[in-house]
């Protein structure tokens, strides 16, 4: 007994740096301390940046060139690692530390069985004869719950789905039984189903066999589901560390209670997310102005449908030169109407077709069968000027959403002076200004370039320029899902704020449900191209009736739904 | 990340000389009938009585000739400045016809696809399925069939950049195509879609400055392959003729007295044609580099 | 796959179409086909009498028509300046063209590759930075220059190897091989050097960034953190990968290995097919031309069809889909 109490890992002081060209150094993990007990899973938490997939490249001997270990020790089951070198050297990957990376897609080579990839560890590190490599090859495969293990094994990657890719990984890492697997992200490329089957993979093969688990991810709910400790790192450094449903329970470190609050639950509907406002007087002012200019959405009454959605067909392919490629039936007769102010949800799992329908009402696509009738004008591939206007979006990734050549005014001010909603370039750059107070940025902003600014506040410059033409639609498509949940959080409010604002009517597109339960005020789930139900939000989280909504919503990891569960039973 | 900002540094010295040659030669290029001594045109200008003179630091050197003369008697000097000169206006020429004819073709197939990509593209195949040289020598031979002897001395420059420029096109046609596609899938361009933008302006203003970069690295390097390419047509006797010698028509003349000991005069030129093209290609390779380190490799 | 192929074909079929009728169009359009059959100063008569035997008083359909089933057959026309049947002349050069393109490939192949996956493993290395240098200076040496400097040095000064022709060969019944006489391998070294000097640098840069991109992969950093040894990942798992787009690339290239296989022939005098041409291009000997044209046509589709087989062998994606 005395074997397994031992710690798998026992991180001292561990600090990494990155020496920079300039004679500096990035301290990318300061001095953090961190231990794993056989067959405990303990959770790496943090945002972007904060070092934690740095502290898991470090235990695999994946340190990036010129980062290096500069001080303190890393124990992995009792072996020390070599500090001399900066390296895991005393450690041999692999034999010692499993690895589970984010991307099934691509953390196979495609040009290799499954049965190469799986054994090959195990020729190297146990110096097994190749059938008793692919006996126990059979065996993991088994384990980690492949249908058809023995077919499966001549398989190549690209034959396997997602899910299934992402068990052979996990078949991999174990292959040669290391008392600890790093896992970084493990989930986070998956759909929900998907991600529950995994995570309790993950789980049992820590309960069966002992293993120690350090899950890096950023996602409260995947800890709250498995995680048995957490620790919640900031800029490198530990801010709280502890067992799960303390931490995330009550929380000490007030970055950690901001962190946990901004996480939006699925449970409950917020007013608002309850995260630090950085309004300020500009900022009412701006919004203010934009108000009495956006005076076209006063008009009309709150029940009038603003968008109706009918029988939307959507088809992929079938064209081509000389190639006959194959239909693809993204999205099969949708309907829905979105009412004036009115929030309208539409949430799926990846390739349901929920982006198709916005990029098909956008414009960016074009229906194959059914109609969209927007403010009364039914519309096909080539629109009114005005309906254009009237109809804006917002899109996923704020990297790419703004031209990097262009400078932030000159991008807001473009589709002003399009439509002629300033006299000229002066009025225009001065009405982008005032957007960009109004989302809260800073008026001198518009000078500079998109690279200045980071995630969180592209997205603001890219509501700022979809405001701009003044519409009474706005399609959000995953608006926040690149982002962190603490940006999440601001930004979500400030859209609610807008809409209240400019009496906008949006259609959010979102695979969170979360999400989807604290913005919307009706929702329709959608399932390979079909939306199987449509009810208020309340009415579907509450009292689901189509079965798909219900497995949706029960495997959705959630933080306060599992520790309200524990609160009560305990 | 930041390791990203670690990777900013300054040129290397090679690029630094290479830049330096260019310019050198630019310059040289520009003043040509300043600068030669003689303007090798000129009948007068050049007696037979100084035919095959070896280069100055040689044995039997004159210091009128730094590089030693022709088999007629011209400053080897003189007849590489002005060949020099024609090499790079044909190449210049080859590139900026090239250049603009695959950027446009390029960003319509990749801005519109579906059918007019499919034309475009397959168009693209067919040249590309013909290296250079050999179009080249094909039109050349074509010219020499139907055209009079003099007309083929007067058009040559043009017969020259047109051939070569009729396939390179193709490059610049894929690369900007698949840099157009990708910028295409990017959310500012779709968000210039959904704003109403006019086609052209999104292509001009939005996607064209995006791939302008790649564009320009393309252009340096097939700079040093038309160059190479208008050399060698000529050195095959299909380019420039020997009365308006470029680099390569003058590599031809010298190949005829390799055997007889004057290397020089096919030596002379041929070094001044592999600086110029190492010059370029130096800072074609660093822009690529710099700029678009996944661009294909040519 | 077989959907893929079949696309394949039908655009081979296109390209061929295509350059039949450009070949056609040269064949019937540039020159005067009459006046290069008939003797000096025939009569009007004489040079009706040839264009009717020729078939040029028939309609161009008809007689493109006509064309395609001569080229079908193997007919090509008769040579201006030989006054032989082109396919004859064509396949009396072919042994020459072939010995010379094969050793260069194989010597460009086998030292590109082991080179290219050098300085892609080791970027920052003395050798790699001297290597990719070398590259550099490759792409900027003209093919005519290097195998002028070599003559220079080898064939003029030193006096160590031929600077022209093939040397003594062997009839092996239709091929006539250099390969079998001392003299004969001899005068292949020099011209087989530049034409691989060209493609070396070619594939050495290719399976370089090649290499370095599948380096930086999931899958590769997948392999580093299972602690399998480097030679296994870089000798086994990176170079499959690395290879792959080097085997599209050398085919694409096999215009350009034409191409300065024409210079190369021509700078040793060496009489293979591109001296043909380039002898061709000066005379204007335009059924030469044409023949020449429809040749490297068919040679780029058929060597396209088997990359593309290859490739379905090579890549599991291609071969179940």
């Amino acid at each position: 007994m005395t074997e397994t109490t031992r710690p798998v890992l026992d991180i001292r002081n561990l600090r990494v740096e990155y020496p920079l060209a300039n004679g500096d150094t990035l301290v990318a993990v300061k001095d953090i301390d961190l231990t794993i007990r056989p067959g405990e899973i303990h959770a790496l938490v943090g945002e972007s940046g904060a070092g934690k997939t740095t502290v898991g490249n470090a235990l695999m001997g994946l340190l990036q060139a010129p980062g290096k270990i500069a001080a303190g020790s890393i124990v992995i089951a009792g072996k020390e690692i070599n500090l001399r070198t900066g390296r895991t050297e005393g450690i041999v990957p692999g034999r010692d530390v499993g690895a589970i990376f984010q991307d099934p897609m691509t953390s196979l080579n495609p040009l290799f069985t499954v049965e190469s990839q799986l054994c090959e560890g195990m020729l190297t590190h146990l110096k097994l004869s190749s059938r008793e490599a692919k006996a126990r090859a059979l065996e993991l495969m088994k384990a980690v719950g492949i249908p058809e293990p023995e077919r499966r094994l001549g398989s190549y990657p690209h034959q396997l789905s997602g899910g299934q890719r992402q068990r052979v990984v996990i078949a991999t890492a174990l292959a040669c039984n290391p008392q600890l697997i790093v896992a970084d992200e493990p989930t986070t490329a998956l759909d929900v189903s998907v991600q529950a089957q995994i995570l309790k993979l993950i789980r049992d093969l820590a309960d069966q066999r002992g293993v120690g688990v350090l899950l890096v991810t950023h996602n409260m709910g995947v800890v709250a589901e498995i995680a048995d400790r957490v620790t919640i790192m900031q800029n490198g450094a530990v801010v709280e560390s502890g067992p799960t449903r303390e931490v995330l329970t009550a929380p000490k470190a007030p970055y950690a209670r901001t962190l946990i609050a901004a996480v939006p639950p699925i449970d409950t509907r917020l007013d608002r997310l309850p995260v630090p406002s950085e309004e300020t007087q500009v900022t009412l002012d701006a919004r203010a102005t934009v108000r009495r200019k956006s005076a076209k959405s006063e008009t009309g009454s709150r029940d009038e449908v603003v968008l109706s959605v009918r029988d939307l067909a959507v088809e992929y392919g079938g064209r081509g030169l000389l190639r006959k490629t194959l239909v693809f039936k993204a999205v099969k007769g949708v309907s829905f109407d979105v009412r004036r102010g009115e929030i309208f949800g539409l949430v799926g799992e990846s390739g349901c077709g929920k982006t198709t329908v916005a990029n098909t009402i956008a414009g960016l696509v074009t229906q194959s069968a059914g109609s969209i009738d927007f403010e009364g004008t039914a519309l096909g591939g080539r629109r009114e000027k005005s309906i254009r206007q009237s109809l804006q979006m917002v899109f996923q990734d704020p990297y790419s959403a703004l031209n990097p050549r262009l400078r932030i005014n000159a991008a807001i001010a473009e589709p002003i002076l399009f439509y002629k909603l300033a006299s000229n370039a002066d009025e225009a750059r001065q009405d982008a200004k005032t957007l960009l107070e109004a989302v809260g940025l800073p008026a001198d902003a518009g000078a500079r370039f998109a690279h200045a600014f980071s995630g969180g506040q592209r997205q603001r410059i890219a509501i700022a320029r979809a405001l701009g033409p003044r519409p009474s639609l706005l399609i959000c498509d995953e608006p926040t899902s690149a982002l962190d949940v603490s940006v999440q959080a601001q930004l979500l409010n400030l859209l609610k704020d807008l809409r209240d604002l400019a009496g906008l009517s949006m259609l959010f597109i979102s695979h969170d449900l979360a999400v989807i339960r604290q913005m919307c005020d009706r929702v329709a789930v959608m399932k390979a191209g079909e939306i199987v139900e449509l009810a208020d939000t309340e009415t579907l989280f509450t009292a689901p009736k189509h079965e798909y909504t219900r497995e949706l919503l029960r495997l959705a990891p959630s933080v306060e739904r599992i520790m309200g569960r524990e609160l009560a039973s305990a | 990340m930041a390791t990203q900002s670690l990777m900013r540094r300054l040129p290397p010295v090679s690029v630094v000389i290479a830049s330096l040659v260019l310019v050198v030669m630019l310059v040289l290029v520009i003043f040509a009938p300043m600068i030669a001594p003689m303007d090798p045109r000129d009948v007068a200008s050049y007696s037979l009585m100084d035919m095959e003179i070896p280069p100055v630091f040689m044995e039997g050197g004159d210091s009128r000739f730094l590089l030693g003369t022709d088999n007629q008697g011209r400053d080897l000097v003189s007849v590489i400045l002005f060949g020099l000169r024609i090499s790079v206006v044909i190449g210049l020429g080859a590139v900026v016809f090239a250049a603009v004819l695959g950027v446009v073709l390029g960003l319509v197939a990749g801005f519109f696809g579906g059918v007019v990509d499919s034309i475009v593209m397959r168009i693209a195949d067919i040249f590309v399925s013909f290296p250079t040289i050999l179009v080249a020598l094909l039109i050349s031979g074509i010219a020499r069939a139907q055209l009079s002897a003099e007309t083929m001395l007067a058009w040559a420059p043009l017969v020259l950049i047109f051939s070569i420029a009729i396939n390179e096109w193709v490059q610049y046609a894929r690369t900007v195509r698949a840099s157009t596609m990708v910028e295409i899938a990017r959310d500012y361009v779709r968000a210039a879609k959904v704003i109403g933008l006019p086609s052209t302006r999104i292509m001009g203003r939005h996607i064209l400055p995006n791939i302008m970069s790649s564009v320009m690295v393309i252009a340096t390097i097939n700079l040093a392959g038309a160059i190479l390419t208008e050399a060698t047509l000529s050195f095959l006797g299909a380019g420039m003729p020997p009365t308006y010698p470029s680099l390569g028509t003058l590599i031809r003349i010298g190949n005829q007295f390799l055997f007889s000991g004057l290397w020089w005069i096919a030596v002379m030129p041929a070094t001044v044609l592999v600086i110029l093209v190492l010059a370029v290609n130096v800072i074609g390779d660093y822009l690529r580099d710099h700029f678009n380190p996944k661009l294909m490799a040519r | 796959m077989i959907r893929l192929l079949s696309v394949r074909l039908l655009q081979a079929i296109l390209v061929m179409v295509a350059v039949t009728a450009i070949a056609f169009v040269m064949f019937r359009f540039v020159g005067d086909p009459v006046a290069s059959m008939v003797r000096e100063g025939a009569t009007q008569a004489e040079k009706d009498a040839v264009r009717v035997a020729l078939g040029l008083d028939k309609p161009v359909l008809a007689q493109f028509v006509k064309f395609v089933g001569q080229v079908l057959t193997g007919d090509l026309g008769t040579s201006y300046r030989y006054q032989q049947p082109v396919t004859t002349l064509l396949l009396s050069r072919l042994p020459a063209t072939l010995e010379l393109v094969i050793v260069a490939t194989v010597l460009a192949l086998s030292l590109g590759i082991p080179l290219g996956v050098l300085c892609a493993l080791k970027p920052h290395a003395f050798f790699s930075r001297l290597t990719q240098s070398a590259t550099l200076v490759g792409i900027s040496m003209p093919t005519f220059v290097t195998g002028l400097l070599l003559i220079l040095v080898f064939a003029v000064n030193l006096r160590w190897l031929p600077s022209s022709g093939r040397g003594d060969l062997v009839d092996i019944g239709f091929w006539q091989t250099g390969f079998l006489s001392l003299s004969g391998l001899k005068s292949l070294i020099l011209p087989s050097i530049t034409l691989a000097l060209f493609q070396l640098t070619l594939i050495m840069r290719l399976v370089r960034s090649e290499m370095i991109d599948v380096l930086s992969s999931d899958y590769i950093r997948f392999a580093f953190a299972r602690g399998l040894p480097r030679t296994y990942i870089y000798g086994r798992l990176a170079l499959r990968n690395a290879l792959m787009p080097v085997v599209t690339v050398t085919g694409l290239q096999i215009g350009q290995l034409i191409a300065f296989a024409i210079v190369t022939e021509t700078v040793f005098q060496w009489p293979g097919m591109g001296l043909l041409f380039t002898n061709a291009v000066g005379y204007p000997d335009v059924p030469v031309l044409a023949a020449y044209l429809l040749f490297v046509g068919f040679l780029f589709v058929m060597i396209n069809m088997i990359v593309d087989i290859l490739y379905t062998f090579i890549d599991p994606r291609l071969r179940t889909r």
